[in-house]
């Protein structure tokens, strides 16, 4: 069973002048996880709003656990939990706080609300600090918080925007295992995502979206064969640069490409960290040491790059770092 | 839905949880109307006549009361602009609640903080001198009218909130309205002493009702100048009470359709 079905979406802003969703399709088979993958301005927002019920689209269809979300939104509620692009949670309560009371409005009684907010502050490793103020809390805390929020009451789907942009990657890290958990526990998982190496991490299916258009879609190593898979650099001595192109053309079975100036020679690899092995395995016992060597995945923009040829752009509404000259389009 | 009414009380609830969170809330909503009484009580005060017994104190305290719970709309409609851009509206708009307790648990939460602000208000009126002898019963009703005339003006903060498009501009447009509103009437001074048109329009005024309304139940008589005899002047009580049902009947289901539209903003 589709637990999300989207059909043929197309929401516009500002009187049709910005095409947020121009025909996005997608779905997500019952108890499996998709990320929907894309830059800045893709849409990702704006899809997710509208399966979580906050907004409705100009044209299209969409059923979340079967039921659709126009006709019968309050029902959709029920079942969905949702973590937003920015921690919802109210910084001058504290996470306790802020659990009961979304617990009592989700009608659990008064001691329901402590016991579940308990729980889920233990689960989340938030116990030490649930008596302080939100406003003290480091942005992974947040958004730990902000997700406990939406699992109070156990939801079968769960829509979780970019949960992990703007941490650390220690929080990265203790955000993935806890999707991985949640994910065993059976829930139906749609995230949004900005890196390739997240979706690859957390999904079994990946859509890449851009200006909202589906451009790619299918499982991560799917994508990534198309992507080209990851690509191995090593950097050796000027006169080991021989040696070692014959070495990593053997392993990688592609002509690598050299960069006589850095000195670093780099080719595709489908095995990843084997191949890593098998190259340094090859240049010890040919008695030569590398520089330095690395196994690159590729990144959103090597996706973008070999989808649609550009990188991938920036949405009107991101603030570039440096101000000087004009802005590219 | 079955549980809109305790939905409502929750969010209720949470608005008073700031209060004990955040105490500088209270502090600041006291302060300022405090130290308008201390303003206009020995500052202004001595070159006003206001002809009641009791002196001036008397005749200022109900346009003080009123001007304190006029600001709640400012108070609410910060909050909301606040909730909005801080994406806690998508939150709320997410659960499965009904779709009106949001607002009303606002409404209601924002006039428990003036229950709180009229009562450190009154303290800090009798410590200056202010007397009102019409007995606890019609005092009592004074302040429920007083509260009820800031609920009624919540309502139009919760649009205000909505709609507008950035939340620091909120508080500025909501001075901007309530400012010339509560000057522009019998608050701190008679209107008798103000050119013709302006009269009329102070009369009108729903301020000025209310205060009028006010004085009335604290037992003081109030004076009109050419306005003397106009429906607002004879009948403060009753044409307050229309005033407060008008902004009801328009800004109670246009702010919970509003609610239910919104869309965040960044
Ligand atoms: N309320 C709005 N009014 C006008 N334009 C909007 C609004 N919300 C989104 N947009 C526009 O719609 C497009 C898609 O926005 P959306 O927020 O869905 O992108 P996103 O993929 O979530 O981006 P990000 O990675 O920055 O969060 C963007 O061009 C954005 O500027
Ligand atoms: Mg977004």
């Amino acid at each position: 069973m589709k637990s999300v079905l989207a059909e043929h979406l197309i929401k516009t802003y500002r009187k049709g002048h910005v095409r947020a969703l121009d025909d996005l399709s997608l779905d997500v088979e019952e108890g499996t996880v998709l990320s929907v993958l894309g830059p800045n301005g893709a849409g990702k927002t704006t899809v997710v709003r509208i399966l979580a019920t906050l907004l409705a689209p100009d044209s299209g269809h969409a059923t979340v656990g079967g039921i659709n979300v126009i006709e019968h939104p309050e029902k959709v509620r029920e079942i969905i939990g949702l973590s937003g692009q920015y921690a919802a949670v109210d910084e001058t309560l504290t996470g306790w706080d802020n659990l009961v009371m979304f617990g009592r409005l989700y009608h659990l009684n008064q001691k329901q609300a402590v016991t579940r907010a308990n729980e889920l502050l233990e689960r989340f490793s938030l116990t030490d600090s649930a008596r302080r103020p939100i406003k003290t809390y480091s942005g992974g805390m947040r958004r730990r918080l902000d997700l406990a929020a939406s699992l109070i009451v156990k939801p079968k789907i769960l829509f979780l925007d970019e949960p992990t942009t703007g941490l650390d990657p220690r929080g990265r890290q203790e955000m993935w295992e806890v999707i991985e958990e949640l994910v065993k526990g059976g829930v139906t998982l749609l995230l949004t995502t900005q890196y390739l190496e997240e979706a690859d991490q957390l999904a079994d299916d990946i859509v890449v979206i851009d200006r909202g258009k589906v451009i790619a879609r299918g499982t991560s190593d799917a994508l990534k064969r198309q992507v080209g898979g990851e690509q191995l650099e090593v950097v050796v001595d000027q006169h080991n640069i021989q040696a070692t192109v014959e070495i990593v053309a053997r392993v990688s079975g592609a002509k690598p490409s050299i960069d006589e100036g850095l000195r670093q020679i780099s080719a595709p690899v489908s095995s990843g960290a084997a191949a890593l092995i098998e190259v340094l395995r090859s240049m010890d016992s040919a008695g030569i040491h590398p520089l330095d060597i690395a196994l690159k995945r590729p990144s959103l923009d090597d996706v973008f790059m070999s989808l649609t040829g550009h990188v991938a752009e920036s949405g009107p509404e991101v603030e570039e770092p440096k101000k000087r000259g004009g802005r590219k389009s | 839905m079955k549980y809109a009414i305790s939905d409502a009380l929750i969010i209720t609830k949470r608005q008073l949880m700031l209060l004990v969170r955040v105490p500088e809330v209270l502090i600041f909503s006291t302060i300022q109307p405090v130290m308008f009484v201390l303003l206009f009580r020995y500052v202004f005060g001595g070159s006003i006549t206001s002809g009641q017994p009791g002196g001036y104190v008397q005749f200022l305290m109900p346009g003080i009361f009123v001007q304190t719970v006029a600001f709640t709309l400012a108070g609410t409609a910060s909050g909301v602009a606040e909730d909005m851009t801080k994406g806690l509206i998508d939150r709320y708009r997410s659960l499965p609640i009904a779709r009106s307790a949001l607002v009303f648990g606002k409404t209601l939460g924002d006039s428990a903080l003036n229950i709180v602000v009229l009562l450190v208000m009154g303290l800090a009126g009798f410590i200056v001198g202010w007397r009102p002898h019409s007995g606890f019963l019609k005092l009592l009703f004074a302040f429920i009218f007083l509260l009820a005339f800031g609920y009624s003006l919540s309502w139009i903060g919760i649009f205000v909130g909505l709609t507008a498009r950035d939340a620091r501009v909120v508080q500025n447009v909501s001075f901007l309205v309530t400012f010339p509103l509560t000057f522009l009437s019998n608050a701190f001074a008679p209107t008798t002493g103000m050119p013709r048109p302006l009269q009329y329009f102070a009369e009108w005024n729903p301020v000025s009702t209310m205060v009028a309304a006010t004085r009335q139940l604290f037992g003081l008589t109030n004076k009109f100048g050419v306005t003397a005899g106009s429906y607002p002047s004879q009948h403060p009580m009753v044409m307050s009470l229309v005033y407060m049902v008008v902004v009801m009947a328009i800004f109670v289901p246009l702010s919970v359709r509003t609610y239910n539209n919104s869309a965040k903003k960044k």
